[in-house]
C-alpha cells in the first residue's frame, strides 16, 4: 500500500519535473543557429562568401582591387545566369545535366548565323534563343510525358546536345566582329573605378525576374509545393505536370540569356566550353543552399553560390596556389553545403 | 425530408482483375455526418477517391445537389464544393501554414501588381488564414507563418482539416483523419467535424475508431468486400452489430437500414 503511494508520488513528481524541464528549457546555441538557417537559407552561403572575401583580401592585396573585383563579377555572369535555370529545376527535385551544352548549342546558333549567313544580329539572337527554349521543352516533355527521371533524360540530352554542337560547328571556334549585337553583353561601362559589362546587368535582371516569380506568384508557390511533395501538390489541386514542364521551359529561357552572355565573354562561340559550365551551375545551386531534394532554396542563394566558386578560383589563383586546389576547395564546399542542408532539414519547432 | 447534397449510384471500380468497388451507392444529406467503416480492402478509400476526383469510377454516376457530375481531377470536385482531407496528409511541408491553406487557390494583389505582375497578396492570405483558423476554434496553430514541417502530426492534420473546412462549400470528406493522432488531437478534429455539420455541410468520415464513429456520426455506412453491407445509425445498432456486419457475421434487411436522413431528435445537445 505504502509502496504504491510512494510510487504515485514519485510519478507526479517526475511529471512535474518534466514540465519544469520543458518550461525552463532553452534552445541550445546549435538549435538556434539551425532555426535561423532554416528560415534564411541564403545566410550560410553569405557567411561563407564574406569570410572567403576577407580571407583572400588578407592573403593577397591584389584581390580587392577594383579591376580584380570587376573581372570576378564578369566571370560569374555566365555561370550565374545558367544557375538560375538550374535552381528552378532543382527546386522541382530534378536536375539538368545538359544545361551547359544547351547553352553552347544556342550560342553557336547565334554566332554562326551571323558569321556564316550574315543574318542580322537581332534575328540571330531570337533564333538562338528559340533553340535554347526548345532544348528546355525537349527535356521537359520527356520528363512529364514519358515520366522519365530528369537525371536520365538530361544525361541523354547532354550527349545529344554535345554531338549536335560539335557537328554543327565542325569543331571550330567562331570569332565575331566586335560590333555585333550578339557581343553587346561583353561591352562594359564604368561605375566609379568598376567595370560592369551589360552581361552582368542582364544576369542581375534575370535574378530579379525569376526571384520575383518564385516568391511572389502562384506559379512559384506551386513550383515549391511540387518539388516538396509532388503527390500532395497534385491532391491539393496543382497540375504538377504543367508546373514541371514550365520549370524546364523557364530553364530554357535562362539558357538563352546565358548563351548571349557567353557570346559576349568569348567574343563568339566555342563548342568545347560547355561541360565545365554544366557542373559549375549545379555547384553554384548547391553551395547556394538549395536542396537537391527539391522544394527548398532561394535563387538569391544561387547567386552567392556562383560568387563563392569564383571567389575561390580567383583568390587562390592570386595567392599563387596550385590550380588543383581550386577544384579541391570547390569539392569540399559542395559536400559541406549538402551536409548543412541535411542538418537544417531536421529542424524542429 | 431534405434532398441529398451528394449522391453516388452504382459505382464500380476495377483494378485489373481486382474489384475495388462492385456497385456502391452512397447518399449524403446536408448537415449530416456520414461515417464509412469497413475492414481493410472493403473499398472505403477507393470510394472516397472516386468521390473526391482522385480516381474515376469505371461505371456509375455521381450527382451533386441533384446535378450529374463528372470529376476528372480533384480540382473538378473542388470546384463542385467537395473538399477532401487525405489519409497521407496532402500538405507541402516546406511552405507555411497560410500558403498551404491557400495552395492552388492563391489570392492575387489588386490592381496592376496582381493582374500584370501576378503578384500574390501574402498579407491578405495570412490575415484570412488567421481568421479562418480562429473561427474554426483551432488553438494549436499559433504562428500562421510557420513552415508546416516544423509542426507535429496533429497540427499538420489541423492544417489539412482547416483547409477543407474553410473551402468546402458543400461536402467535406475526411479519410482516416484521426489515425495518426493522440486522444486530445483526435477530440479536436472531432470537434471540427461537428462544427462543419452545424454549418450545414455534408461530412463523410472514414474511420477505424468505433467509439469515435458512434460518437459523431448521424449514419454509418458499413462496407464489405467492395460493396455496401448496410447503412445504420448509432441509435438502431450497437458497436458489436457494426463489427458483425463488417465481418459478414450479421446481415441487415433493407427495412432495418437508414437509407434516408437519420431522424433528428432535439433532446441531444
Amino acid at each position: 500500500m505504502t509502496d504504491t503511494e510512494t510510487q504515485s508520488h514519485a510519478d507526479s513528481d517526475s511529471a512535474a519535473s518534466v514540465d519544469d524541464l520543458l518550461a525552463g528549457r532553452k534552445r541550445t546555441v546549435a538549435e538556434r543557429i539551425q532555426h535561423v538557417l532554416h528560415g534564411h537559407l541564403w545566410l550560410s552561403p553569405l557567411i561563407v562568401l564574406v569570410i572567403a572575401v576577407i580571407a583572400f583580401a588578407i592573403a593577397s592585396p591584389g584581390f580587392m582591387r577594383a579591376q580584380a573585383i570587376s573581372l570576378l563579377v564578369q566571370e560569374t555572369a555566365v555561370v550565374g545566369a545558367l544557375a538560375v535555370g538550374q535552381t528552378v529545376i532543382i527546386l522541382t527535385a530534378g536536375i539538368d545535366l545538359s544545361i551547359g551544352l544547351a547553352m553552347v548549342l544556342s550560342s553557336l546558333v547565334m554566332a554562326k548565323l551571323v558569321y556564316d549567313s550574315n543574318v542580322p544580329g537581332l534575328l540571330a539572337l531570337i533564333i538562338g534563343a528559340l533553340v535554347a527554349v526548345a532544348t528546355g521543352l525537349f527535356n521537359g516533355l520527356l520528363v512529364t510525358r514519358l515520366n522519365l527521371p530528369p537525371f536520365i533524360v538530361t544525361l541523354g540530352s547532354l550527349g545529344i546536345f554535345t554531338a549536335v554542337s560539335l557537328l554543327y560547328a565542325q569543331g571550330q571556334t567562331i570569332a565575331l566582329k566586335p560590333n555585333s549585337l550578339i557581343l553587346w553583353t561583353g561591352k562594359s561601362f564604368s561605375i566609379g573605378s568598376f567595370n560592369v559589362t551589360y552581361g552582368v546587368l542582364i544576369m542581375i535582371v534575370l535574378y530579379i525576374v525569376v526571384g520575383f516569380a518564385l516568391h511572389f506568384t502562384a506559379w512559384g508557390r506551386h513550383l515549391y509545393a511540387t518539388g516538396d511533395d509532388r503527390e500532395a501538390a497534385g491532391l491539393a489541386g496543382i497540375s504538377t505536370k504543367r508546373v514541371l514542364l514550365s520549370a524546364y521551359v523557364v530553364a530554357g529561357v535562362t539558357v538563352a540569356v546565358a548563351a548571349w552572355i557567353v557570346c559576349g565573354r568569348v567574343g563568339g562561340a566555342d563548342p568545347n566550353s560547355g561541360l565545365n559550365y554544366n557542373l559549375l551551375s549545379i555547384t553554384a545551386v548547391v553551395i547556394g543552399g538549395t536542396s537537391l531534394f527539391g522544394g527548398r532554396g532561394v535563387v538569391f542563394g544561387t547567386l552567392i553560390g556562383a560568387l563563392i566558386v569564383q571567389v575561390f578560383n580567383n583568390g587562390l589563383a592570386l595567392a599563387n596556389v596550385d590550380p588543383n586546389y581550386q577544384v579541391l576547395a570547390t569539392g569540399v564546399l559542395v559536400i559541406l553545403a549538402v551536409s548543412v542542408d541535411q542538418w537544417i532539414r531536421r529542424v524542429r519547432a | 425530408m431534405s434532398d441529398a447534397i451528394l449522391e453516388a449510384n452504382g459505382l464500380v471500380k476495377l483494378f485489373g482483375r481486382v474489384v475495388g468497388l462492385r456497385g456502391v451507392d452512397l447518399t449524403l444529406y446536408p448537415g449530416e455526418v456520414l461515417a464509412v467503416i469497413g475492414d481493410n480492402g472493403a473499398g472505403k478509400s477507393t470510394l472516397m477517391k472516386c468521390l473526391s476526383g482522385a480516381m474515376q469510377p469505371d461505371r456509375g454516376e455521381i450527382t451533386v445537389e441533384g446535378k450529374r457530375a463528372t470529376f476528372k481531377s480533384t480540382q473538378d470536385a473542388r470546384d463542385a464544393g467537395i473538399e477532401t482531407v487525405y489519409q497521407n496528409l496532402a500538405v507541402a511541408p516546406a511552405l507555411d501554414i497560410a500558403s498551404n491553406l491557400y495552395l492552388a487557390r492563391e489570392i492575387r494583389r489588386k490592381g496592376p501588381l496582381g493582374s500584370v505582375f501576378r503578384m500574390l497578396d501574402t498579407g491578405a492570405m495570412r490575415e484570412e488564414s488567421k481568421a479562418h483558423v480562429k473561427s474554426l476554434g483551432i488553438s494549436t496553430l499559433q504562428n500562421i507563418g510557420q513552415a508546416v514541417e516544423t509542426l507535429s502530426g496533429g497540427q499538420r492534420q489541423a492544417v489539412a482539416v482547416a483547409r477543407a473546412a474553410t473551402f468546402g462549400s458543400k461536402v467535406v470528406i475526411l479519410d482516416e483523419p484521426t489515425a495518426a493522432l493522440g486522444v486530445r488531437e483526435t477530440n479536436q478534429v472531432l470537434k471540427l467535424v461537428t462544427e462543419m455539420r452545424e454549418r450545414g455541410l455534408g461530412v463523410i468520415v472514414v474511420s477505424h475508431n468505433m467509439p469515435n464513429v458512434f460518437d459523431t456520426a448521424d449514419r454509418i455506412q458499413v462496407m464489405r468486400l467492395g460493396g455496401t453491407a448496410a447503412v445504420i445509425t448509432p441509435k438502431t445498432h450497437s458497436m458489436q452489430d457494426a463489427v458483425a456486419i463488417m465481418t459478414g457475421a450479421m446481415t441487415v434487411s433493407d427495412d432495418e437500414q437508414t437509407l434516408g436522413p437519420a431522424p433528428k431528435d432535439d433532446d441531444t445537445n
